[in-house]
């Protein structure tokens, strides 16, 4: 029989209004690798996070084993305790503190009471970075290496605390192949000695040349375990494991009545990143979207789409952006958020706690904000004018709210979308491009979403959306692009395409 | 049973509104509890006329000075520590050209109000466009501008005996005819001032007026309306106490120049700040930057209009000081903008940026007056007023943050 090191039953976590997870089984073999696979915000973190104590025992339902054991972790640490180490995508590094400082951050070796013992913490930190196979003094701060290294850093970090179970969450995103492979070497090299580890990655094919096992997870749910060796293993067949859900009604009727007019058309637009000059964001990216039409932009996190529709914008992200800009048929540079308002473009954030609304504040307020001459005369506001209008739209947006002095922080998931949606629709737009429009909300809030979309192209409008949903991609759209790392990899007619294609063409460009 | 689930239900949310009501009001409700505190062990004192137009006087320049902070810790709970030493600079500046110089005062009020200005925007400048954390940005300049001052009255004291200037400050105003003054070379039988009175009711008439008005206007065009006893209870409540102190500045010298100043920025800020776009832009910029970005606000612009205003502003306390106090020296102003600050937070106003009033400003430094000239009257010694006013500052932000975070 096979000796098991891990066993997760039944677990399923709830967010407000959202099932995240919903009785999901894994099953993990000592001294494997073992891929956990999935779209995003199919649950794969969330179900790393329930195992490391993050959302601590009593958030979730369902039993965790651990070497044969019933597991109850309330915190990190607990977890840890048990030799479990998660690292995160998002590396938990601090840029201004020495390596060695880093991998010994919260469990300090002291030589008394509070004082840390240095020359045991550098020379422990050396061991474990040898082990890893990094080559660099302990003392170098984080910042001062790149991104490869800082990965290793965090496994080093794993190592200093005795791992057993070591958890990687996304570990290549920011590597290039090069560092990519030699990471998976490493894990396979500590594979040989003994060491479990948990893969989340996108990328099939390292996948398939890493991984003994593969879990694939679809809407909060285990749909199945392949095997090397025993089942199919290769790209396609996860691919098809991935995506294959039945497609039903959850996308309201609409008839599709592009026009011939194009309404925006980009052209070779270049975007570099604000921090890093030298990276380009968006590479040469020409896109087009008609009067009445709604496309959709397709492609893993990261692959340039938030910031192709920013720079756009009004230049809200990034430098160096190049490339030609016409609005409907005329060409246009649109210098600020301002211009492109006044320019007839909407920009509805993917990331509406921090970009899209002002929390403490009301609906009232929220509405009215990026169009307040509407409301005003001689820069002297008319609040009871202001008043109607967001009563108006909040009625439009179906946001369940009884006053719109309500306050926008208190409202749930859904109803702040739809509140972010009435303060760009007060504008008028005529180009609606909306990020990730229906991400963590509820069905129903999503049918309404919908429902306003096929409203805006129904009068004739167009409409951009971006999102990492391929279902509501080809239910909703009438064209959709598909990007990866920041270039166009294809435009796919929505009616004849299909997940496995767009799945297809990322993959095969990782 | 029914009708008792009707009746409770109806009863808790009575008490949640008088709840509401108390939090809403906390700073109002403790302003009013400390005036009566202080009048009874005092024994009255505190209420007599000429310590209630003093009141005002005294706390002139801090009302001033705070509703210029109010829009930069708005921004984003940024504050503005080179008032003091813009207060010490453009009064040394205004003294010096005045008295030493010989210039005309009506010249030196407006250049002086544009170096205040130039100041703020020196600053606004950094903080805006380049992003210099405004905390070290005006540390810098709270010592420059004091340095700057000191130069210019070159370490003396400066005396301000021009009266036109003074006149336009702290005059009082005489209506001929209202008010019949006695003085030493021509005394009169019969002394008084009436023209607070006639200037009062003229006032309260008119808040009458504005609040029909409003009312009709919001009737016609079919919008929501105030009960009419909320409404009129307002203005009987708010009349009440402009004739109450109107018949106490009639006791003693009347209205005085310094005071119409004072009301006058009180108001003008009043209006930006809950009637304009502008205004609204500076809550916008403090709740949530990166949104009201995106909004297509210029958020530089109103860094910057935030701390130019404020060295506007500091300019005009620094001729308010001067005529008030008389003279200039290199210590004026000292720790001025921590008075300013103080009320700000006292009043209300969110540490981190976004919400907070004017009115609320206005009580929160009305508050520390009070608690100074109470406890100067009980003959408290400076520094126990430190203790206390730190003390009240230090319960008043625990109560605003205690209270939120339990609403959450």
């Amino acid at each position: 029989m096979a000796d098991i090191i891990l066993e997760m039953k039944n677990i399923t976590k709830e967010f407000p209004g959202v099932k995240a997870l919903d009785n999901v089984n894994l099953v993990v073999e000592r001294g494997t690798i073992h891929a956990l696979i999935g779209e995003n915000g199919a649950g794969k973190s969330t179900l790393m996070n329930v195992l490391s104590g993050i959302y601590p025992y009593g958030t979730y339902s369902g039993e965790i084993y651990y070497n044969g054991k019933l597991c109850q972790f309330k915190t990190l640490k607990e977890s840890e305790a048990e030799n479990i180490v998660i690292i995160h995508q998002e590396l938990a590094l601090i840029p201004l503190l020495s390596i060695g400082e880093n991998m010994f951050l919260g469990n300090e070796i002291k030589s008394g009471a509070g004082v840390i013992d240095w020359n045991k913490t550098y020379a422990e930190a050396e061991k474990h970075m040898r082990q890893v196979g990094l080559q660099e003094s302990p003392h170098s701060l984080i910042k001062d290496i790149g991104t490869g290294k800082q990965q290793l850093v965090e496994i080093a970090k794993a190592f200093s605390k005795n791992v057993k179970l070591l958890i990687l969450d996304e570990p290549t995103s920011s590597l290039n192949d090069e560092d990519a492979k030699m990471l998976l070497d490493l894990l396979m090299e500590f594979k040989k000695q003994g060491l479990t580890s948990i893969i989340i990655t996108h990328k099939l094919n390292e996948i398939i040349y890493c991984a003994d096992k593969a879990t694939i997870i679809r809407d909060g749910t285990t749909i199945e375990t392949l095997v090397k060796g025993v089942d199919e293993f290769s790209e396609d067949r996860i691919i098809r494991g991935m995506v294959g859900r039945a497609m039903n009604d959850r996308y309201p009727e609409r008839e599709h009545k592009v026009q011939d007019e194009v309404s925006l058309e980009v052209k070779e637009w270049t975007v570099h990143h604000p921090l890093y000059p030298e990276k380009v964001v968006d590479d040469h990216i020409s896109f087009k979207v008609h009067k009445g039409e709604i496309i959709g932009f397709s492609g893993l996190q990261g692959a340039g789409r938030t910031e192709l529709a920013m720079s756009i914008f009004g230049k809200s992200y990034g430098t160096n952006i190049s490339g030609e800009l016409y609005l409907h048929g005329k060409k246009t540079t649109l210098r600020n958020p301002e211009a492109a308002i006044h320019a007839g473009l909407a920009y509805v954030t993917e990331d509406r706690k921090t970009n899209g609304l002002l929390l403490n504040e009301s609906i009232r307020f929220n509405t009215t904000l990026p169009r307040l001459d509407k409301i005003s005369k001689k820069g002297i506001i008319d609040k009871d004018k202001e008043k109607i209008v967001a009563e108006k739209m909040r009625k439009e947006m179906g946001t369940k709210t009884p006053s719109v002095e309500q306050k926008v922080g208190n409202l749930s998931g859904g109803n702040q979308q739809k509140a972010l949606l009435g303060k760009w629709m007060f504008t008028e737009p005529d180009i609606l491009i909306m990020d990730e429009p229906t991400r963590g909300i509820d069905v129903g809030a999503k049918y309404d979403i919908y429902c306003l979309m096929n409203q805006m192209v129904a009068d004739g409008k167009s409409v951009v959306m971006i999102s990492s949903e391929m279902p509501e991609l080809l239910g909703m759209c009438d064209r959709i692009y598909v990007m990866n790392e920041g270039r166009l990899l294809a435009e796919l007619n929505a009616k004849e395409t299909t997940q496995e294609e767009i799945m297809g063409y990322i993959i095969r460009d990782s | 049973m029914a009708a008792t689930t009707a009746e409770k239900v109806v009863k808790t949310s009575n008490k949640r509104n008088v709840v509401n009501f108390l939090t809403k009001n906390s700073m109002t409700i403790a302003l009013v509890a400390v005036f009566i505190l202080f009048a009874a062990l005092t024994g009255g004192r505190l209420i007599f006329a000429q310590n209630m137009s003093n009141l005002l006087l005294q706390n002139g320049y801090v009302l001033v000075m705070a509703c210029g902070m109010l829009l930069c810790i708005l921004t984003g709970g940024n504050i503005d520590l080179s008032v003091g030493s813009v207060i010490c600079m453009v009064g040394g500046l205004a003294a010096v050209l005045v008295t030493n110089l010989g210039w005309n005062p009506y010249l030196v009020i407006p250049i002086c109000l544009l170096v205040g200005l130039g100041i703020g925007a020196w600053q606004g400048y950094w903080i805006g466009f380049v992003r210099i954390p405004p905390f070290i940005t005006t540390l810098a300049g709270m010592f420059i501008f004091r340095g700057i001052g000191r130069l210019i009255v070159n370490s003396k004291t400066v005396p301000m005996q021009n009266d036109a200037f003074n006149n336009l400050f702290t005059s009082y105003i005489n209506i001929p005819g209202l008010d019949v003054i006695s003085t030493k070379e021509a005394p009169v039988d019969n002394p008084h001032v009436w023209s607070p009175l006639v200037i009062g009711a003229i006032v309260v008439v008119l808040i009458l007026v504005l609040t029909t008005k409003g009312r009709l206007s919001k009737k016609k065009n079919g919008y929501h309306l105030n009960s009419a006893l909320m409404d009129y209870g307002k203005v009987t409540i708010v009349g009440a106490l402009i004739m109450w102190y109107c018949v106490k500045l009639s006791q003693y010298k009347g209205i005085s120049v310094m005071l119409v100043w004072v009301v006058a920025v009180c108001m003008i800020y009043y209006f930006i700040t809950s009637k304009t776009v502008i205004g609204r832009y500076f809550y916008a910029v403090g709740g949530n930057e990166k949104a009201t970005k995106l909004s297509g606000i210029n958020t530089n612009k109103i860094y910057f209009l935030a701390y130019a205003n404020m060295g506007l502003l500091a300019g005009l306390c620094g001729m308010l000081c001067l005529a008030r106090v008389g003279s200039v020296s290199g210590q004026t102003g000292t720790s001025f903008e921590m008075d300013a600050i103080a009320s700000c937070f006292i009043g209300g106003a969110s540490a981190y940026g976004g919400s907070g009033t004017v009115g609320g400003v206005v009580i929160g430094a009305l508050l520390l007056g009070v608690l100074n000239m109470g406890m100067s009257i009980l003959g408290f010694t400076d520094s126990w007023q430190y203790v206390v006013k730190g003390g009240v500052l230090l319960v008043a932000v625990i109560f605003d943050v205690v209270s939120k975070r339990k609403k959450n």
